[in-house]
């Protein structure tokens, strides 16, 4: 890998830094705020799918779990709501490695069946639960304080994110470069040749999946301490088609392609919202188109079309 | 006692043969394109309400039910032709967020075009319970499961006595080897969606009198269809079929004994227990991959 990877990541903590001046609004200010999260967890799970060459199809069970554990615990058991956090993330982290390493034996993509089920079980689990969670109607979060200091208003909330997403960004471009990434191309390009040249396929492969998991749970953290409020949409099924989506559309494979699969379909129901009740045709046909013409994603097909790969 | 097992095996029974007949959908079209197609619920969804359109419009219910199976066949058929041909020998990946765009197009089009209102269809033979040992059996139980056991005897006719059906199957186990022979990859192809979504919609028109029927129903059961082909051993016809009912029974049987709040649950536990325990399913064969 060139060293020239890195200048997207000074490009992209440039635009972080001079974007603040030219949002108009409270509204641009949280759809920014959102498309920021989403590319954080989409990183995470674009190593899964892009570079493990494997699909979670339950990645917002995972985002639940963090979310609830950041509402549930500083208000019921009077958690401080960094610990609450780093609950979650253990609590996801266990249970994805429980799942992971039996399924990993397999072939196929027996991962997306697994996922799939673990995520509506989460999701059925925090609907039911009503007396800890609020049922379907979610509940409240108390604010993050941080230092003796409580963040509230969209502009600290904007910095923390913007932070958060370039050391994600850099951390994931220095994690592909490593051995660990190395081993994780191999893998995706040929499990038994890998194999052959000493690469432990389950133990790799479980460890991408924890890492994504646990990304997908901070960040479930994250989004319940900025809204305010936390809901069991944020676990559903199509939440997590929403995610893998971000990946594909952006780019699999591609840290840049991450963050643009992030904000375009963040921004998308916005834009859809004028044609009222056609929402969900419009995102469908855009998901399919899309697959057709650009399988390989956004970022990869432009950066081929203009010579210049990413690699 | 007994009555109550008997009432969870029965309403197990019901909702499972349609599990059946989607996992069998699911199955068909696996093994023809090894595409696991996320828009079969829709096709249930699909049955069950043009079936309630067609009705409502003054057909009578014999018509209404043909058009009912006949248009999400060729919905099907179009998905194939517009969305999954053209992406040939994709990544798994894509081909399966393909089947999600597509589900997604098909509800959100009803949803536009029939409201997002619950309906229901007219049992077809009357609503007059059946009293077995204490349970109560509805007779659309009877069709359900009847229709359900006759497309399996089809089913298995065509696939094991017809030129058409082990063209199919030939197709399933090496698609080279099939086209080296002559038969015809991309009719068979064609034939699996229209026959996978045909499927789908009898399963969706036969349960709607007892579970009714909106825009929105097609998720839940596509995935419990799924699991029950999974469960079975992807790829096994057989397999689909004893997955689908017994899917339904337990799902049947832990609402009433354990907790119906977490009905649906049940089926995404049984996957988990099936891929850690039984990977290959019920009846799935072992398998070998080439490198």
């Amino acid at each position: 890998m060139k060293k020239s990877v890195f200048y997207g990541l000074y490009i992209l903590i440039a635009i972080l830094i001079v974007l603040p001046f030219f949002i108009p609004n409270a509204f641009y200010m949280d759809l920014v705020i959102r498309m920021a999260i989403n590319a954080v967890i989409v990183l995470g799970l674009n190593l899964l799918i892009g570079f493990a060459g494997q699909i979670s199809l339950g990645h917002a069970g995972f985002l639940g779990i963090g979310a609830y554990a950041s509402a549930v615990l500083p208000t019921h058991f009077g958690w401080h709501p960094l610990l609450a956090m780093g609950a979650g993330a253990a609590v996801t982290g266990l249970l994805a490695a429980l799942v992971a390493r039996p399924i990993f034996k397999l072939k196929g993509h027996y991962l997306a069946m697994a996922t799939l089920g673990l995520g509506i079980i989460i999701n059925i689990t925090i609907r039911n639960e009503g007396t800890w969670t609020g049922g379907p109607d979610g509940m409240p979060v108390p604010s993050l304080g941080l230092f003796g200091f409580d963040l509230t208003s969209d502009k600290h909330w904007y910095w923390v994110v913007a932070l958060l997403l370039s050391i994600s960004v850099w951390a994931s471009l220095n994690l592909i470069d490593s051995p660990f990434g190395r081993a994780l191309r191999a893998l995706h390009g040929s499990e038994v040749a890998s194999q052959v040249v000493g690469v432990d396929i389950v133990r790799y492969k479980v460890a991408i999946f924890v890492l994504s998991a646990v990304f997908a749970s901070l960040m479930g953290s994250v989004t319940a301490h900025y809204v305010g409020f936390v809901t069991p949409n944020l676990a559903d099924f199509f939440h997590s088609i929403e995610l893998v989506t971000m990946v594909v559309i952006g780019g699999m494979a591609s840290v840049y392609g991450s963050i643009v699969g992030a904000v375009l379909l963040t921004a998308l129901p916005q834009a859809l919202a004028t044609f009222e009740g056609w929402e969900t045709v419009a995102f469908g046909a855009i998901l399919m188109l899309c697959m057709i013409f650009m399988p390989k994603g956004l970022v990869p097909t432009l950066a081929a079309k203009f010579g210049k790969g990413e690699q | 006692m007994l009555a109550e097992f008997l009432q969870f095996l029965f309403s197990g029974l019901t909702v499972g043969a349609t599990y059946a007949l989607a996992a069998l959908g699911f199955t068909l079209i696996y093994n023809a394109s090894n595409v696991i197609n996320f828009a079969q619920g829709e096709f249930i969804m699909l049955g069950g309400m043009l079936a309630v359109f067609f009705t409502m419009s003054g057909l009578p219910l014999p018509v209404a039910l043909v058009l009912a199976i006949i248009v999400p066949a060729i919905i099907g058929v179009l998905v194939e032709k517009l969305a999954i041909e053209p992406v040939k020998g994709a990544e798994t990946v894509t081909l399966i967020i393909i089947t999600i765009g597509a589900s997604l197009v098909i509800r959100g089009l009803v949803q536009v075009w029939l409201g997002k209102n619950t309906h229901s269809l007219p049992a077809f033979s009357g609503d007059e319970p059946i009293h077995i040992l204490g349970a109560t059996l509805l007779p659309q139980s009877l069709w359900v499961l009847g229709v359900t056991a006759l497309v399996v005897i089809a089913l298995w006719y065509f696939f094991s006595r017809t030129l058409q059906g082990k063209a199919m199957l030939a197709t399933s186990f090496n698609r080279t080897a099939a086209e080296l022979v002559g038969i015809n990859t991309g009719w068979v192809l064609f034939m699996s969606f229209a026959m996978s979504a045909a499927l789908g919609a009898l399963g969706g028109i036969l349960v709607t009198p007892i579970t009714l029927t909106s825009y929105d129903v097609g998720i839940m059961l596509g995935l419990k269809g799924f699991v029950a082909a999974v469960v079975g051993g992807l790829g096994n016809g057989l397999g689909a079929v004893v997955g689908g009912l017994l899917v339904g029974i337990l799902e049947a049987m832990g609402a009433g004994y354990i907790s119906s709040s977490y009905k649906d649950a049940i089926p995404f536990v049984l996957i988990l227990l099936i891929l850690f325990f039984m990977p290959r399913g019920l009846f799935g064969g072992k398998s070998t991959d080439r490198v």
